[in-house]
């Protein structure tokens, strides 16, 4: 399944945050959205979702979701979202209870997502029992569980300290490796993009738009920490965002 | 470096409350004994203070009498039956003016208007209404619980993190579900605190209705006393609630404990 944004605008109130996007997102590609602070790219993904209602333009599904997916948008939110009273197993049996499957086959599910984000041993533990980088695993397996047609990742890795990250950068790729998957990966951070983007689109400040759309040809898995091709890109993506970025630092903030 | 050197001081404590165990049965025995002193020595009159051993004494013929199971029966009954409805109903309305835009903006006022009458003002009323038994008793202690437990129970809703209900419609999850699974565990701990205010006014509210027609009970126990200038009977009676408070709370604390073994 693929999406399509046809001239995607969105303003709130008086503000205008969105202006004429349109992209296509392939199937079984990861397209990342990077932009400065405040460029809309957050919103820009909850209207991907359904979450918000666009101002204009509208989101088009391509095709049919997968035999077997039971949610096909589905988000990984920046803060994990997990449910604080609910065990990481309780939190992932969560989104599968109202799909009226049997308790056999939610058990094989958990079991299996639990293994793929090698969480099996913290099946009975509770959220505050975990790091960061653990609660985000448990959300990338809940997302999992559900088997999305298209992955919607808030800035996954924002809140956790940077050696996790790169943990999970790694675990993000090794999924990617065993399954591929659609992804769209909203980040400020241009080493994730770089890492895990095959298409990284850039977004101007306010109103976000989109500047360019670069393209990394080399697949994910041989993408390395370090690599002076991935140092070139990121320092091109840099360059087009460093204006902006100082444009929209000194901007007054009045939304 | 030597010539006028001093350690930094120490400035960071205090602020930070934490558990002294049996610190409070200590104050509780010390003001005990000293009553039992000054009334054994005579520096506290008979009649400004009874003395707590016949105070204990008054309890005990209380206990071997049964006429303690008398009172308490009928006043535990009463209690819970009137505090259960009250808070169900509460619960639910609470839950509905969290949800409802339009349930918010027609009874948040009405709540707002009844919640300063002194519900024992309207006891009379009641008691045209439910007549002189069991019904003006429980719905006073019904409607004196049910106003608190609205507004905590609104405002713990309101609190439920927003970012876990956007979670639960990105799943796709039904409304009841999100309800259910998400609304209100999230509004647990707020409902449950005010639900320690509720059953405290309850308590109140039940010896106010039973000072005005009953013949058993705790109230009446110690309406009865009181006009009688009875003070041991009278402190017997007033012990009797405190223990109902300390129970009461005891029981939530335990509540509490099980709901809420998620948090810190």
């Amino acid at each position: 399944m693929e999406l399509k944004l046809e001239a995607i605008g969105h303003s709130y109130g008086g503000t205008e945050v969105l202006r004429d996007i349109s992209l296509l997102i392939p199937a079984g590609r990861v397209v990342c959205i990077v932009g400065p602070s405040g460029c809309g790219k957050s919103t820009l993904l909850r209207l991907i979702g359904g979450l918000e209602r666009a101002s204009s333009g509208r989101v088009l599904q391509l095709g049919d979701p997968p035999e077997g997916c039971l949610n096909p948008l589905t988000y990984v939110f920046q803060d994990f979202a997990l449910l604080p009273w609910r065990t990481v197993c309780g939190n992932i049996s969560l989104v599968l209870e109202d799909h009226g499957i049997g308790a056999a086959e939610t058990d094989r599910i958990i079991d299996d997502v639990l293994a793929r984000t090698r969480l099996s041993d913290f099946a009975d533990a509770l959220p505050r029992q975990l790091s960061g980088g653990m609660k985000q695993r448990v959300a990338i397996a809940r997302a999992l569980a559900v088997n999305p047609a298209v992955l919607l990742l808030d800035e996954p890795l924002s809140a956790l300290d940077s050696q996790t990250r790169e943990l999970l950068m790694d675990d993000l790729v090794s999924l990617y490796a065993r399954q591929r998957f659609t992804a769209v990966y909203v980040t400020h951070n241009l080493n994730e993009a770089v890492r895990l983007g095959h298409f990284i689109v850039v977004l101007s400040r306010r109103p976000g738009q989109i500047r360019e759309i670069v393209e990394i040809p080399e697949p994910l898995e041989a993408r390395k920490r370090g690599d002076p091709a991935l140092e070139a890109r990121q320092a091109h993506l840099w360059e087009l965002m460093r204006e902006e970025a100082q444009a929209a630092d000194a901007e007054l903030v009045d939304v | 470096m030597s010539e006028g050197s001093h350690e930094v001081g120490f400035r960071g404590g205090g602020f930070s409350p934490r558990r002294v165990r049996g610190v409070g049965v200590v104050v509780f025995v010390l003001l005990v004994g000293i009553a039992e002193w000054g009334t054994q020595a005579g520096w506290i009159s008979a009649l400004t203070l009874p003395k707590p051993s016949d105070v204990l004494a008054t309890f005990g013929e209380l206990i071997s009498t049964g006429r303690l199971f008398d009172h308490m029966g009928p006043s535990l009954s009463r209690l819970v039956v009137g505090s259960a409805l009250g808070v169900s109903v509460g619960v639910t309305v609470g839950t509905m003016i969290g949800l409802f835009s339009l349930a918010r903006a027609g009874l948040v006022p009405l709540v707002a208007a009844l919640f300063p009458i002194p519900k024992i003002a309207l006891l009379p009323l009641f008691v045209i209404w439910f007549g002189i038994g069991e019904g003006s008793k429980y719905a006073l202690i019904a409607f004196g619980t049910f106003t608190p437990t609205v507004v905590a129970t609104y405002g713990a809703v309101d609190n439920v993190d927003r970012t876990l209900i956007r979670m639960g419609q990105s799943f796709g999850l039904s409304w009841a579900s999100i309800v259910r699974k998400i609304v209100l565990p999230g509004a647990m701990p707020g409902i449950l605190s005010g639900l320690r205010i509720s059953l405290a006014i309850a308590i109140i509210l039940l010896v106010a209705a039973e000072m005005l027609g009953a013949e058993y009970g705790i109230g009446a126990y110690i309406l009865e006393a009181g006009s009688l200038y009875d003070l041991e009977r009278l402190f017997a009676g007033v012990v009797i609630l405190s223990v109902l408070g300390v129970l009461v709370s005891a029981v939530i604390g335990l509540l509490e404990r099980r709901l809420l073994r998620w948090r810190v």
